[in-house]
């Protein structure tokens, strides 16, 4: 169950976004990052929320799962608009009630703001919903490269998201089962006051640290004795390749950025 | 015999912060082609071996010779080429994300360009019959099929040396068979030796050649018939002798005859079945 958490994330599907490189992805998203704060009227919004809804469409991911990472998201959305709503005192009054007064000014700038969480929110999750974690890794990887001249450990740094990642499936059984020893013991998991469940927490966490650490001194001997030694003279195994695809996708961001640019006041 | 593919002389080693010697003065040999069992009990310094074996550690006195090369700081990466090791816990020695990951990973470190890399991984995974699970994640794979992988990841580096330290040791009965199973069809094919680090009696009979270790010392060294021969002595090293081993025994005690030679449990069986009739 605790599996389907982290890994639940990336929905396959033979779609157009699945099958783009992860690093024009990133590249993506990391410009539509700073693209979206170019909007600043009716249109610019429209706009932005045509390309994200275009991009959904084509990654093929049903509401369903897009719902399901937004929800927690959504209060946080809804906060930023109501205090924008009520915080706001410029432009003119459209609505007294009681001590409650609402702006137009206020009005406009929440629903913008929360229009542009919420296109945030809906770009970034496409990311991690069409790209399986090791993608974004070797994108990363790829991306990150050029900082290997200013000394930045790009390769460990690489190296340390993909084995952890490898490893929370098993450190997830690993917990389950240990878990499960300590219930059987006697522990109380699940019941009994907060202070009690927290307490009940240790039992669980010194075995797995120890045996986490157990776990990285066999993992590293074994990586040496296949001949690990840094990333010097490796090469990889993963490709990425950039298609056609990944190309006029950064077209028809270009595309938007001008059109931002003409259309915004 | 063949000539020796591994040479160890007069090697002692000591962990910093023990007094007794880990090793204390090993020589033997190892031959070409060979599949060789190093038993012994806990702390008897056989898993000390296939670290030193390696470059994982380094003897304080002595000299170790691996493929005519010997071993120190500057040929350990050769030697490793030569070498491949299958460890105890086979999540612990899985690095790759995928199967396919897990059996590039040595590739990679060895900088093979990624042409030939694709069809090695392909290779090796056929060759422990795991070509079917390319893109499978780890926890989705028993024990026996993550050490049949790890295997594979050797095999891909094509050492002339296999060292199983305590690789079956983990696994239910079916996986240890699955395991050995698929070293012992490699080793017919591809000439390999093989070293298989052990405190499993059974696994041992089927080498060729067994050592015996204890207290950081070669205490024997023969066929498998000739260490089951002395039963008792084994038994005193914390060592226990295989069950068909025990029965035949037990057997010659109440008079019955069976062959001197080892046994394994069927031909065991098939004997008493066979040649028992005119009593």
């Amino acid at each position: 169950m605790m599996e389907k958490m982290i890994f639940g994330r990336y929905v396959p599907a033979d779609s157009v976004i699945h099958k783009m490189d992860s690093r024009s992805k990133l590249i993506i998203i990391f410009l539509f990052v700073c693209v979206i704060f170019l909007a600043n009227n009716a249109v610019t919004y429209a706009l932005i929320g045509i390309y994200t809804f275009f991009m959904l469409g084509m990654s093929r991911i049903p509401i369903r799962f897009l719902y399901g990472g937004l929800k927690p998201v959504l209060w946080l959305v809804l906060f930023t608009l109501v205090l924008q709503l009520f915080f706001t005192k410029e432009g003119a009054l459209l609505v007294s009630w009681g001590p409650v007064k609402i702006y137009e000014e206020g009005l406009k700038m929440g629903i913008f703001i929360s229009l542009r969480f919420f296109f945030l929110i809906l770009m970034t999750s496409l990311l991690t919903l069409t790209t399986t974690p090791i993608e974004i890794t070797d994108g990363l990887e790829t991306l990150l490269n050029p900082l290997k001249k200013v000394k930045f450990p790009v390769h460990e740094m690489a190296l340390m998201m993909s084995i952890s990642l490898r490893f929370i499936p098993t450190l997830m059984q690993e917990t389950d089962k240990i878990m499960k020893a300590q219930i059987a013991r006697g522990v109380e998991f699940a019941s009994g006051p907060f202070k009690e469940r927290i307490k009940a927490v240790i039992p669980l966490l010194i075995p797995l640290f120890v045996s986490s650490f157990k776990r990285a001194e066999e993992l590293a001997i074994a990586m040496e004795a296949r001949g690990y030694r840094g990333g010097e003279g490796r090469t990889k195994y993963r490709q990425l390749s950039w298609h056609l695809a990944d190309s006029l996708q950064l077209v028809l961001l270009g595309m938007l950025t001008i059109l931002l640019f003409l259309l915004r006041s | 015999m063949n000539k020796s593919i591994v040479s160890l002389k007069e090697v002692s080693f000591q962990y910093d912060e023990q007094e007794r010697y880990a090793l204390n003065h090993v020589s033997f040999d190892i031959y070409e082609g060979e599949w060789l069992a190093i038993v012994g009990h806990n702390g008897s310094g056989k898993s000390t071996m296939a670290k030193l074996l390696n470059g994982l550690q380094f003897p304080q006195q002595g000299e170790i010779t691996v493929c005519g090369m010997q071993l120190n700081e500057e040929s350990i990466w050769d030697i490793r080429k030569k070498i491949g090791m299958v460890f105890q816990n086979p999540d612990n020695q899985f690095v790759g994300t995928t199967v396919q990951d897990d059996v590039a990973f040595g590739l990679e470190n060895n900088g093979i360009p990624r042409d030939e890399m694709v069809q090695r991984v392909e290779d090796s995974l056929r060759k422990v019959k795991m070509d079917k699970f390319l893109y499978q994640e780890p926890h989705h794979l028993s024990g026996g099929q993550k050490q049949r992988v790890a295997i594979a990841g050797v095999l891909a580096l094509r050492p002339s040396i296999i060292i199983l330290d305590e690789a079956t040791s983990m696994l239910d009965p079916r996986g240890r068979e699955e395991v050995l199973e698929t070293v012992r069809l490699l080793k017919a094919e591809k000439a390999l030796t093989v070293i298989s680090i052990t405190h499993d009696l059974e696994e041992a009979a089927k080498a060729d050649r067994i050592i015996v270790m204890n207290k950081g010392e070669v205490f024997r060294e023969g066929t498998p018939e000739e260490i089951f021969s002395m039963d008792e002595q084994l038994i005193q090293l914390g060592l226990d002798i295989p069950f068909s081993v025990k029965m035949s025994k037990a057997f010659r005690q109440k008079g019955i005859d069976v062959s001197k030679h080892y046994l394994s449990e069927e031909e065991l069986v098939t004997e008493l079945w066979t040649s028992r009739f005119s009593i």
